[in-house]
């Protein structure tokens, strides 16, 4: 600990860290444009220059390690002086755009001019201008208004681990960018939007959409993947104008992908706002009333074992919980949650979650990534794992695609052969993981799908057991999920029930007849040629696969509309909120299912949102434990077989769009152009 | 945009001496010799680094091509574009100055028929502008490929050019009777010595 006067004040800190990290634990503010907490220091913006007692000059205090007695001070007429003297220089080349600048009401400059500017300039020269780069559809680049803070240079650099972007030229001529003209091909490359303190990167879709101030901000659950990212979503009106991210450290520290942020306009398309009847083999739309009709018709006195109910990867622990209880109503138990057919069942829940959690990465020192590819499947995870390679004495071992991971990692083979030499310790990485203190193991769909499914979990419980990953304070078996909803529905036990389907078998028994009436709560993921023969209902909010081939279409509501319970791959139960209302007649999921439920003469017993989730917790008690993560006990689960199929293979191919909001953005239209139709770069010839 | 070489490859030569290079940095820090390795691929290369080179060092060193590309735009003595086959600099800082390297600037331009920045008609020529050059004891001087002409005037400047239009390559040093950077005009202490 050291000793040191900030202002007046004495404080003890930590050994190591900055002078400005001390000032902020003093409580003191320090202007700063290229510093930030989670990235490298450059110590080039000059911003935060403070006093230092016995020192000729100010100092920087973004980079000046703290010492005991060391006198700071902040508020004296120098390091006034000195922070006006650099925001001159700053403002020197920087253009008067404010007015029409995207980062207008939010920029860090035009708020610390300000605060520390003088109130006229005395530069009577040309401003340099700079040409504006192409940096893909994401980010939209005015380079004239750049600072030269090289934070973008150094997230693309460090973390993203995308080493693109640079500084080119040298003095007046520098310039940031990439020397040849391509796109950041990163999935978390829009994160340096927010990270530029001046309007030189701006969001490309957002362009001369709104003004901060306009926006009402809404803090919410992201569920395009299942990281369960705390994002802010800015909204206007019944619009969603964007999505930010929101800081915890836990989950997604800062960043969020760039489907997280920018699959928000696929909220307004293609969009369900009322309810649809097939008539004449054609959709029309009905009233509610006739709608729900048209299902009593058909399903009023339909055995239960004639019906399937399937939940798909974006509901909300409600919706299902309400879409269970009306199941077991009717008296079916044909209801399933995994619709990729994941061969995870809903009993232990350390067999189906990340156990490690995501900041746990950080401890762990060896790691075995099975039939994954986390950079598609979930970035922020990737992030934390390269994080972790960063800091050294990390190793990544492999079994499936040999993909880019942005970071080093074994490739020890493609498919269940290799994952079962580990098992059976016969494989040199065992010695990689046996020798390492916190071992840990991913475990992804594109395993837990494979037709050895069952096998390969137990595979890799035993490797779990065999190399020491499981410890008193310490589980190293994860499974990497890629579905927002999963850990939810199988929490609540969405899986078949005694001699009930599982997806395939509702999708086989509609095609064969067994089974009459389906159910879809926003399941669009399945072969849904299989359901022409069934009478389907679809309840979702987007006109995708489902809808097509639905009988009855009933509107629900998008994640930003409702107020919704998610449980992401950790375990970690977190509330979205409704940031806009559903469009049209649309409504809250559970709500549509209640309603029905009265129609069909089986009422379920709950008339608000406390009332359904009063019963969710009733199913799974642990739903109520928010925000946290709650260890499970180490049980059995997976069922030794042989291994012996085809390698690996992730389920996501196509990252930009995995989902109906997503396959409906315009936005994940044009990325999935740049990035993954014409390869990973946008070519030299541009 | 410049026309680009598909490839780039070191000669056997340059590949040796790279080696070299390479070897003088522990391992793991081979990045370190980026600069002399970007020189021998400059030399190879008529004097300018297409991208592919670039690339080629980048792979070479295990480094990102683009922290190459901030090498390559940070120094002046390196070139992305094609250059003339001669790269002639002037010193243009104040003791060159006052010794007249504005009128050798002036009779360079005119004599090439280019601009300073630019390169010559006749591609034998490329004309700069050098901050110091650390030879202001024979101001001006005109730095020509890997050597200093000294205490150059308009006319020796125009001299130096025709010669090395002719393919000659005329003897560096100073371009007046002088001896290296003894005085102008022989000596003037120890005038006696050895008497």
């Amino acid at each position: 600990m050291a000793k040191m006067t900030i202002d007046g004040t004495e404080i003890e800190v930590e050994d190591g860290i900055t002078v400005l990290q001390a000032c902020e634990q003093a409580g003191v503010e320090i202007p700063r444009f290229c510093y930030h907490e989670r990235l490298s220091i450059a110590g080039n913006c000059r911003m935060c220059l403070v006093e230092m007692e016995r020192a000729p000059k100010p100092i920087a205090s973004c980079s000046m390690p703290v010492g005991d007695g060391m006198v700071i001070k902040t508020n004296t007429e120098t390091v006034k002086n000195a922070r006006n003297g650099v925001m001159e220089f700053l403002l020197i080349n920087h253009p008067l755009d404010c007015p029409i600048c995207d980062q207008g009401g939010e920029c860090d400059l035009q708020d610390q001019a300000m605060a520390y500017g003088f109130d006229h300039s005395r530069f009577k020269e040309n401003k340099r201008s700079v040409t504006d780069k192409n940096l893909g559809p994401l980010v939209e680049t005015h380079m004239t208004r750049c600072i030269h803070c090289t934070r973008c240079i150094r997230f693309s650099t460090e973390v993203a681990g995308v080493e693109v972007l640079g500084a080119t030229g040298r003095g007046e001529n520098m310039e940031v960018g990439t020397y040849v003209e391509q796109a950041i091909s990163s999935e978390l490359s829009a994160n340096i939007i927010d990270l530029c303190p001046v309007g030189a990167l701006t969001s490309k879709p957002y362009a001369f959409e709104a003004r901060p101030w306009e926006l009402t901000k809404t803090e919410s659950v992201d569920v395009m993947d299942a990281v369960g990212s705390n994002i802010r979503v800015d909204s206007r009106g019944r619009e969603v104008m964007r999505v930010l991210p929101m800081l915890n450290e836990d989950v997604n520290e800062e960043w969020i992908s760039d489907k997280t942020r920018y699959a928000c306009d696929g909220l307004a398309r293609q969009r369900l706002d009322k309810p649809y009847m097939k008539v004449d083999g054609k959709l029309q739309a009905a009233s509610w009333h006739d709608a729900f009709d048209a299902i009593g018709g058909k399903v009023r006195g339909l055995d239960g074992s004639k019906i399937g109910a399937i939940a798909g990867d974006m509901c909300d622990a409600e919706a299902m919980t309400a879409l269970k209880d009306l199941m077991t109503a009717l008296g079916s138990n044909n209801i399933d949650c995994r619709q990729d057919g994941a061969k995870l069942t809903a009993g232990a829940r350390a067999g189906y979650t990340f156990n490690t959690t995501i900041a746990g990465i950080e401890d762990a020192d060896a790691c075995l990534i099975v039939g994954s590819n986390p950079r598609l499947e979930a970035p922020i995870i990737n992030a934390r794992l390269r994080k972790r390679m960063v800091e050294g004495g990390f190793k990544v071992g492999m079994v499936g695609e040999a993909v880019d991971l942005t970071y080093r990692y074994e490739h020890l083979g493609a498919g269940p052969q290799t994952l079962k030499e580990i098992a059976d310790g016969t494989h040199s990485f065992c010695e990689i993981l046996k020798s390492a203190e916190r071992p840990m193991i991913i475990v992804g769909q594109g395993a837990l799908t494979h037709a050895d499914g069952v096998a390969v979990l137990a595979a890799a419980r035993k490797i779990a057991d065999t190399t020491g990953m499981i410890a008193e304070d310490w589980n190293g078996f994860n499974v990497l999920h890629t579905a927002a909803g999963r850990v939810a529905g199988l929490d609540l036990g969405l899986v078949p029930g005694e001699g009930g389907k599982d997806v395939a078998g509702i999708l086989d028994g509609a095609a064969s007849g067994d089974i009459e009436v389906v159910y879809l709560l926003a399941a669009d993921e399945i072969d849904t040629a299989k359901l022409a023969n069934a009478f389907v209902i679809y309840q979702g909010h987007h006109g995708d696969a489902g809808a097509h081939i639905a009988d009855i279409v009933l509107p629900g509501a998008a994640y930003t509309e409702k107020e919704g319970t998610y449980v992401n791959t950790e375990g970690r139960v977190q509330r979205g909120r409704r940031a806009t209302f559903p469009p049209g007649d649309a409504r809250e999921d559970w709500a549509i299912l209640r309603a029905l439920s009265e129609v069909l003469g089986k009422t379920l017993p709950y008339n608000n949102l406390a009332q359904v989730r009063a019963r969710m917790v009733e199913i799974a008690p642990l739903l109520d434990q928010l925000e946290v993560v709650t260890p499970s006990a180490w049980a059995d689960f997976g069922q030794a077989g042989s291994l012996d199929g085809g390698p690996f293979a992730s389920p996501i191919t196509n990252f930009y769009m995995t989902d109906p909001i997503s396959r409906a953005s315009a936005t994940m239209a044009a990325c999935t152009e740049a990035f993954v139709e014409t390869g990973e770069k946008t070519g030299t010839d541009g | 945009m410049t026309e680009q070489p598909a490839t780039f490859a070191f000669d056997a030569d340059n590949q040796a001496l790279a080696d070299k290079h390479i070897a003088k940095y522990p391992e793991g820090r081979q990045a370190s010799a980026v600069l002399p390795l970007l020189d021998i691929a400059q030399r190879q290369c008529d004097g300018w680094l297409p991208r592919a080179a670039m690339d080629y060092i980048a792979e070479m060193l295990d480094m990102a091509p683009i922290r190459v590309y901030e090498v390559v735009s940070f120094y002046e003595m390196y070139h992305d574009t094609p250059r003339g086959k001669h790269e002639l600099r002037v010193c243009t800082t104040t003791p060159c100055w006052l010794r007249g390297s504005a009128d050798i600037v002036s009779a360079c331009e005119d004599e090439m028929g280019c601009k300073v920045g630019e390169t010559s008609p006749d591609g034998v020529f490329s004309l700069g502008e050098f901050e110091c050059l650390g030879a202001c004891v024979n101001a001006p001087v005109v730095w020509i490929d890997d050597d200093y002409y000294e205490d150059v005037d308009p006319d020796s400047a125009r001299k130096l050019i025709q010669a090395f239009r002719k393919g000659e390559r005329p003897e560096p040093g100073p371009m007046t009777d002088r001896q290296k950077s003894a005085p102008a005009g022989g000596p003037t202490t120890l005038t006696g010595a050895g008497e």
